[in-house]
């Protein structure tokens, strides 16, 4: 794995396939040289979809994603923002936006080029907002796609799996979300406020990575890079 | 006074050998009058007896009827466990009687078709739970079901009255005396210090009667002085002094071994068996133990086939398992009516007066046994003091009402007023509330279409649909439990026996391999799987992981903690101390100060790098821990660099990398302290986020964990966290937040005990500047490392002291 550097807003630049990277404490990724910005797993109106079946969570998650969202964005005004899929937590979501947060994301649109990747919540393309529909990208030696590939997936770069890592420390348990990578392929955490995780010792991490990979935590105001041998299993 | 007793009843206590007493009489007086009463006497007094007396003749007089009567009075207990034992108790005299009147328990335990005959054909007594009366509320056909309820009885009350779950008791009766207006509420109660706050609690008004029984001889209490190890510095095992304890098992009948937790109780229970040379029959018993297993130790008791058992809480109220004469409270009670109520658990017999032996586990503990012992001879209990209902329970309560019958807010609205702990309430909060339910109460109206209640042309208010009532029930009730897992014996794919549970929290921090105790046993950690966590029995000879930190549950009460600064105070008193805690006090004289009962001690001293503060409010690790907090932040403003802290039930002690001696501690522990460092610190909290979990799952914003109904993996599960920091930036108004602040700044960061001390301390801070650590900060110092660093990072490594070199150094009278 190529050597890892901390970029001045505590971000961490790293080689992916040959490509330089930066994961940022937001939890997206920045492609500077291709001036690209990606996030994945957004779950859009997650909030809403548990209020429509009777448990009213507060409905502010799309706006307190966008916010973050934005905020990237300005600080680094990509030419281009991919979104990695499960941007939609279901296929009502995009129904249950709100007028301001419609307008926002139309506004985004106007600047910068959208890509839209497919992923399994939201299979069809977002109707009415503007942006680009693709099932895969492929950026220089990268593949950006939702949902992994079981295999050593040279220059994949996927979201789905929500990792999250647990770092034990003395007298207290730390689990934030990651980045996962080894060098070859990187998996990105979800993005979305609600998102939930899945610690990357789950099963569902299984088989994808050749040699064990490193868990860039995703802390208050930097990126900890932290070797697998010092994470922790369980919830 | 006159008999009140009618000849069945004066000829079934004369064929007992009894004879009524006057405490029994007036309940049967005030009852046959109609009147609320609440009773408040010591254990074994007949107190149950005294609380269904009027009810029993009632029943006895009625003529046949011919249709089903409804329930004439319903018990309420805290404990499941103890509906089963008063039926029991009541059934004999109503047999022996031969009086025509159905006694039935109704729990989470009870089998559906018991459950629905019991919707057909109500008893005439029911006795249930908190939670089943919540459920009730929730019925359709609730108000004709208690039509015909004459009285309702809560048992240990004082045990529920002044949490979240006696405000869900307070509005059912409420509502129950909306069913029944000439519903009676008695209240039953162990000896308390404040018998008129409870009668506020009962009865609308306060005009509750109060009957007090006559006092059981005083107890006999001792500390446990001279022991056969040294008096521990820090620590929470009492390991020092077990041996002793074992003597004085094998010196009587029957002893219960109290502790305050659970992993207290396993330890208790580890050492005991192993120095158990007699083979004594000693058991274990707390509530995370599989229940069959509970059961069987309980039966154990009452047969008289043990010598001793180790208990938690569970244990704590009044059932009677047997001819307990010894009670050994290991590691110091922290409160005394908690002490007086398990005294009270040795020996029920009025006249005798009940032993108890405390046990503390080190030196400062020695000083709060004394305070306990004291506080015990004059009756001076501490007091939960009253509070305002808690706004997520409201919630609940009435998202049950709306689940019954559609209802006017106006009319509720008065109703819940005459709950006593909403008797302030304001329309505006009412509103709120309703809003919540309803729609979730956010600024953005987006939910308006999911409304779980609605109103009906008449404006009347009313569940959704049967789906939304549904989910209601199941998540009823003031209890939250915290995460529990299940352990089992063996892997996921071959599941064995459960032991019992066991938090979350402890279990995530093993790795696979790792030893523990358990039921008494010492098991290895394989893995973990959804809701349950896999071990198998750890090899012969492995050495079980101890948390560093299991001891205390419960804070330092203010009333034990203001009789231990006397004590310390009061040098002529030091000589009945220990040897080793006497001279731990001189030197503390010698090589620091002994403050008077009024001030307050801060030391400071430079020890490595680290510059020390330390100071000695005796005023529970809660409000120890919310005062460091808020130290912290004004010591770093003023550039002295904290960098971590450390609280114990006496000292609060805070290190720096610059020195801390020259800080106007006068203004450092002014009392604007609480004011805007509080506000900004309590929403970063990590006990907000605890507070507004157990707000959420009570109000019904999230669901309760359910056995069989968990889910798993990353679409479903979120984190109520999340919810937390979303709902905290886009609506910092909103009512959960309110309640998760409300309740932290009562209960979980004791705000308001730390307002009273800054209070006490205002021009009466006493500081001494020293080369090295005192006797006194020898405990807290102990501690650093082992406790959890509050607000740091995984990268904020903790540094570990030496303990030996610590202690020789605070001791050594060389200079």
């Amino acid at each position: 794995m190529s050597p890892m550097r901390r970029s001045p807003c505590g971000g961490c630049h790293l080689e992916i396939h040959g490509q330089a990277v930066t994961a940022r404490v937001s939890g997206a990724l920045w492609l500077a040289d291709e001036r690209m910005l990606a996030a994945g797993d957004l779950h859009f109106e997650k909030g809403s979809a548990y209020g429509a079946r009777g448990q009213l969570l507060p409905p502010f998650d799309t706006l307190a994603t966008l916010d973050r969202l934005e905020a990237e964005i300005a600080a680094l005004s990509p030419r281009r923002l991919v979104l990695m899929g499960d941007s939609f937590h279901d296929t009502g979501a995009i129904d249950r936006l709100t007028a301001e947060a419609r307008t926002r994301l139309r506004a985004l649109g106007e600047r910068i080029e959208l890509v839209w990747l497919a992923g399994n919540h939201d299979p069809s393309p977002p109707v009415g907002l503007p942006g680009a529909v693709a099932e895969t990208l492929t950026i220089g030696t990268l593949n950006l796609t939702h949902e992994p590939h079981t295999g050593l997936g040279e220059g994949e770069v996927a979201g789905h799996l929500h990792p999250v890592a647990t770092v034990k420390g003395t007298g207290g348990r730390v689990r934030r979300r990651c980045f996962l990578t080894d060098g070859r392929r990187m998996i990105l955490p979800a993005f979305g406020a609600y998102a939930g995780g899945l610690n990357v010792f789950d099963p569902a991490f299984d088989g994808l990575f050749a040699t064990p990979p490193t868990a860039l935590i995703l802390g208050d105001d930097r990126i900890h890079a932290v070797p697998w041998t010092r994470l922790s299993p369980g919830r | 006074m006159t008999n009140p007793l009618p000849s069945p009843f004066l000829d079934w206590f004369a064929r007992r050998g009894w004879a009524p007493r006057r405490h029994q009489l007036e309940m049967v007086e005030a009852g046959l009058a109609g009147r609320d009463v609440l009773l408040v006497a010591p254990t074994g007094g007949g107190k149950t007896l005294g609380g269904f007396l009027p009810s029993l003749i009632e029943l006895a007089a009625r003529g046949p009827v011919n249709a089903p009567p409804g329930v004439h009075t319903l018990y309420i207990s805290p404990l499941k466990a103890l509906t089963t034992d008063v039926e029991r108790n009541l059934m004999t005299p109503v047999r022996e009687m031969g009086l025509d009147i159905r006694i039935e328990t109704r729990t989470g335990d009870t089998p559906v078709s018991k459950r629905q005959r019991q919707k057909e054909r109500p008893p005439d007594i029911l006795l249930t739970t908190p939670e089943q009366l919540a459920l009730m509320c929730a019925w359709e056909g609730g108000r004709d079901w208690f039509n015909g309820l004459r009285c309702v009885i809560v048992d240990e009350v004082h045990a529920i009255w002044s949490g979240k779950r006696g405000d869900l008791l307070n509005l059912g009766l409420a509502r129950l005396s909306q069913f029944s207006p000439v519903m009676r509420r008695v209240g039953l109660s162990a000896t308390v210090q404040d018998p008129d706050a409870i009668r506020r609690w009962l009865s609308p008004g306060g005009e509750a009667d109060l009957v007090l029984g006559d006092p059981g001889a005083p107890p006999q209490v001792e500390v446990m002085g001279r022991t056969s190890g040294t008096i521990p510095w820090s620590g929470w095992t009492a390991a020092h002094a077990m041996g002793d304890v074992y003597e004085r098992i094998k010196a009587a009948r029957l002893a219960l071994v109290f502790v305050n937790t659970r992993f207290q109780a396993e330890m208790a229970f580890q050492i005991l068996w192993e120095i158990n040379t007699d083979d004594l029959p000693i058991a274990l018993h707390h509530g995370s133990l599989a229940v069959d297993q509970r059961r069987k130790v309980e039966a154990a008791m009452a047969r008289g086939d043990l010598r001793a058992v180790v208990c938690t809480s569970t244990l704590d109220l009044g059932i009677d398992w047997g001819d307990v004469d010894l009670v050994i409270q290991l590691a110091a009670p922290k409160g005394s009516a908690r002490l007086i109520q398990r005294i009270g658990r040795a020996n029920h017999r009025l006249d005798e007066p009940s032993r108890a032996l405390l046990v503390p586990a080190h030196r400062f503990e020695v000083l709060e046994c004394e305070a306990a012992k004291a506080a015990v001879a004059e009756n001076d209990l501490d007091a939960d003091p009253a509070h305002p209902g808690a706004l997520d329970v409201l919630a609940q309560h009435l998202m049950g009402l709306a689940c019954a019958e559609p209802f006017q807010a106006d009319a509720v609205f008065d109703e819940v007023r005459t709950s006593a702990p909403y008797a302030d309430l304001s329309r505006e909060d009412f509103v709120q509330v309703l809003e919540f339910v309803s729609s979730g109460g956010y600024a953005l109206k987006t939910y308006d279409r999911f409304r779980r209640i609605v109103q009906d042309r008449q404006g009347r208010w009313g569940v959704r649909n049967a789906e939304t009532a549904a989910r209601h029930r199941m998540n009823v009730g003031a209890i939250v439990d915290i995460p529990m897992l299940n352990l089992r014996v063996g892997n996921p794919k071959r599941a064995g026996r459960k032991l019992g549970q066991m938090e979350e929290s402890y279990l995530s921090q093993l790795t696979p391999g790792d030893t523990f105790i358990f039921g008494g046993q010492t098991w290895r950690f394989n893995e973990m799987a959804e809701m349950d966590c896999f071990v198998s029995p750890a090899p012969p000879g492995s050495d079980p992981m101890v948390p560093s930190w299991g001891g205390s549950k419960f804070a330092l009460s203010t009333y034990l903690a203001r009789r231990v600064r006397q004590l310390i105070a009061d040098e002529a008193s030091w000589g009945q101390l220990p040897d080793d805690v006497r001279d731990w006090l001189y030197i503390q004289k010698m090589r620091s100060l002994i403050p008077s009962p009024d001030e307050m001690l801060v030391e400071s001293f430079q020890r490595g790098q680290r510059h020390y503060l330390v100071c000695y409010p005796f005023d529970g690790r809660i409000s120890h821990g919310t005062l460091g907090h808020l130290l912290a932040r004004r010591l770093e403003r003023a550039g002295k660099h904290p960098v971590g802290m450390v609280a114990n039930d006496y000292a609060l002690a805070i290190w720096a990398l610059r020195p801390l001696g020259g800080v106007d501690l006068a203004s450092l522990f002014q009392e604007d302290l609480l004011g805007d460092d509080l506000e900004a610190w309590l929403d970063e909290s990590f006990m907000m986020k605890r507070g507004f979990r157990q707000c959420a799952a009570i109000s019904g914003l999230i669901q309760r964990r359910l056995p069989g109904h968990e889910k798993s993996g990353r679409q479903v599960t979120f984190s109520t966290d999340l919810i937390y920091d979303v709902l905290r930036r886009h609506q910092p108004d909103h009512l959960l937040l309110k309640c998760a602040r409300m309740d932290a700044a009562a209960g979980q960061l004791d705000v308001a005990r730390v307002g009273a001390l800054l209070k006490r301390v205002r021009g009466r801070i006493v500081h001494t500047e020293l080369s090295r650590p005192s006797p006194f900060a020898v405990p807290a110092m102990l501690e650093i490392g082992s406790e959890p660093v509050m607000g740091g990072s995984w990268a904020d490594a903790v540094l570990q002291e030496n303990a030996e070199d610590l202690i020789a150094e605070a001791m050594g009278l060389d200079a």
